[in-house]
């Protein structure tokens, strides 16, 4: 089981709820998936409107809602829509997300470390989307940060674990869950994930935007499952050469 | 970095005229094959010898775009606040000699105009002028944006260039983005359309992204209007000014709009004509230059052809639009900039959307996110 911030969650797959062609596909594609965490982004949903389209379709006793800050290029930005956020949608915990470049949407993370810190003091459960920087996965555990998102590879890239380097430092370093966000492409990036550590992924494009959302979702929670138990199976080392022979310790045997 | 007036004089017309005769099949399929493309790229895929290829662009740029963009299309609706004009345009029924009933809508005239659009569902709205400083000046628009602010998510503009200082004052008050299309990047021929007024400067127009840039805006949407000139090679130079406005101010997002020249109460027929192919060859080869541009889509067009370039690359549409003061609640006056070819209100197209697989989205944007006018 997962952890964060006193919150338990069987399912390590969260999942996003852009991009979807209806609002009943996404809700068919998230129960498929079994997620137990959605993200939702502020600018999308209504919050003076309590029968918000969106939210009624997420309105299920399993999923939690993450709202996600997506838009602002501040962290004085990011602050008052988190705030907005809490009030609108009861809930303290917030996915922040603050990227200056609205091409890739890179995370600025001068200001993400900031607005942490300032979210922190105000009693929010904070979860940083970030690139995969070691250090900056340090700086931000440091600050309150309730867990760590570096992404894979950019958004909605689908070109998987391309920091996959990055990410194996930060999971061996790091003492709150490690949800890798971003750039998972298919089942087996996630797959790759979980198998390499991470405690949590979180998929959007790759599902939405399938042919098939449902089988989709179900796919990703299958891989990120396996992944899972190979992780915990603890996999057997790979060994860049043959151990059979020893020709240069040989002769330690002959004693 | 070149400012974008030193980098456009680079490429006089005849010699981007010149490079597009010469592009050949194989460089349009080396083109299509790669990952990431450049200028040159885009410049082979709006040429003639592109042309067989098309259902190929196509196919790449529908996937692409449902890649970045997902199911979604965003609707919008522009909101004529006034069709007075002091410049002359040879292509704009809003043009100073066109002899039309001119309207500046007054505060109860606009809230009349919020309301219709509000419950039509519209939560992204485009206000549009003329250009008549005296009447329609940054304090009248600074004053109308205050007014529609409270009651939509997103509030655009399309209206004459300003200063910097005066954008700065606008997106204070919560303007978001900018539309400002330069018409014609070709020199010669912009004075020729432009004969009379502020705009006929052109290089204060060609340099207004760059302010909007400065000022800090959240997006800017530009374009060519197709027919005045050679389409291939005015969309090749917004292209440039494109790719070189998102090195420059790259904290500001970017949207391309394709007008095509309709017809208005005592016009002219368009020099250059482009036909459905070339248009729909154009958007494509802009997805394929930039997966994550908006591209937008106006009811210029026809329902028969906005039915079917919804798949190709599109992200955003107009629909229900007036294009007269006053026309959403007064109804039609003979006073419109053009004609709308696609007259089907937004629920209708909010339907046809669906029907296509699409969620039509209203609102993707929240004032909250916007800080600086706190
Ligand atoms: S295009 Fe603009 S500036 Fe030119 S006449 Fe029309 S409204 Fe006036």
């Amino acid at each position: 089981m997962l952890t964060i911030a006193n919150k338990t969650f069987t399912s390590r797959l969260f999942t996003g709820t852009g991009k979807f062609p209806t609002y009943q596909s996404m809700q068919d594609a998230l129960e498929a998936s079994g997620s137990e965490l959605v993200t939702v982004a502020l600018r999308r949903v209504d919050v003076k409107d309590k029968d918000d389209d969106m939210l009624a379709h997420l309105s299920h006793s399993r999923i939690n809602l993450l709202p996600n800050t997506s838009g602002v290029r501040t962290a004085k930005e990011a602050v008052f829509a988190a705030q907005l956020a809490r009030e609108a949608l009861g809930t303290n915990w917030v996915k922040l997300e603050i990227h200056p470049d609205p091409r890739y949407l890179m995370p600025d993370p001068i200001e993400t470390l900031s607005a942490t810190e300032a979210l922190v003091k105000e009693g929010f459960v904070v979860l940083p989307y970030i690139h995969a920087d070691p250090v900056l996965c340090k700086r931000l555990e440091d600050a309150g940060a309730s867990a760590v998102m570096p992404l894979g590879s950019p958004i909605g890239s689908n070109n998987g674990l391309r920091t996959l380097d990055f990410l194996k430092i930060i999971i061996e370093q790091s003492n709150v869950p490690v949800v890798v966000d971003a750039g998972l492409g298919v089942p087996s990036h996630a797959a790759q994930a979980m198998e390499i550590g991470a405690d949590a992924v979180l998929v959007n494009t790759a599902i939405a935007v399938a042919q098939n959302p449902v089988e989709m979702g179900k796919a990703f929670k299958m891989a990120v499952e396996a992944g899972r138990m190979a992780f915990e199976c603890g996999q057997g080392t790979v060994s860049e050469q043959a151990n059979a022979s020893s020709p240069l310790t040989e002769f330690l045997s002959y004693e | 970095m070149n400012d974008f007036r030193d980098l456009l004089s680079q490429y006089p017309p005849e010699k981007v005229h010149q490079a597009l005769a010469h592009v050949t099949p194989a460089r349009v399929e080396q083109a299509l094959a790669k990952k990431e493309r450049d200028l040159e790229d885009f410049l082979a895929l709006v040429s003639p010898a592109a042309a067989p290829y098309l259902e190929g662009m196509a196919q790449k740029s529908r996937q692409l775009t449902l890649q970045r963009f997902g199911n979604n299309m965003q609707l919008f609706a522009p909101l004529y606040l006034s069709n007075e004009c002091q410049n002359i345009c040879t292509y704009c029924g809003f043009s100073l000699d066109n002899k039309i009933p001119r309207k500046t809508l007054s505060d109860k005239e606009i809230m009349k105009e919020v309301e219709v659009l509000k419950g039509m569902g519209f939560e992204h709205i485009l206000i549009v002028t003329g250009e008549a400083n005296r009447t329609v000046g940054v304090d009248y628009l600074e004053h109308a944006i205050q007014l529609i602010k409270p009651h939509f998510a997103n509030v655009s503009m399309e209206v004459q260039p300003l200063d910097q200082d005066e954008y700065e004052r606008l997106i204070r008050s919560g303007l978001h983005s900018v539309l400002v299309y330069q018409e014609t990047y070709y020199r010669e021929t912009y004075k020729i359309h432009h004969p009379k007024g502020k705009k006929s400067n052109f290089d204060y127009r060609l340099e207004t992204p760059d302010r909007l840039g400065k000022a800090g805006i959240h997006k800017v949407g530009i374009g060519a209007l197709i027919g005045l000139e050679d389409w291939r090679v005015d969309s090749f130079y917004t292209a440039m000014h494109l790719r070189y406005l998102e090195k420059k101010y790259w904290q500001t997002k970017y949207a391309i709009s394709f007008p095509r020249l309709r017809p208005f109460s005592g016009g002219q027929e368009p020099k250059v004509a482009m036909n459905d192919k070339e248009l729909v060859q154009l958007i494509c080869a802009y997805r394929l230059l930039d997966p994550d541009v908006e591209l937008s889509l106006s009811t210029r067009e026809t329902e028969h052809f906005r039915n079917h370039v919804i798949k190709l690359g599109i992200t955003s549409m107009s629909a229900g639009s007036k294009t007269n003061p006053g026309g959403y609640a007064a109804g039609k006056e003979s006073l419109e900039q053009f004609e709308i070819s696609d007259e089907r209100s937004p629920e209708k197209i909010a339907g046809l959307l669906k029907s296509q697989g699409y969620q039509p989205v209203w609102k993707d944007w929240d004032p909250a996110l916007q800080n600086t006018f706190r």
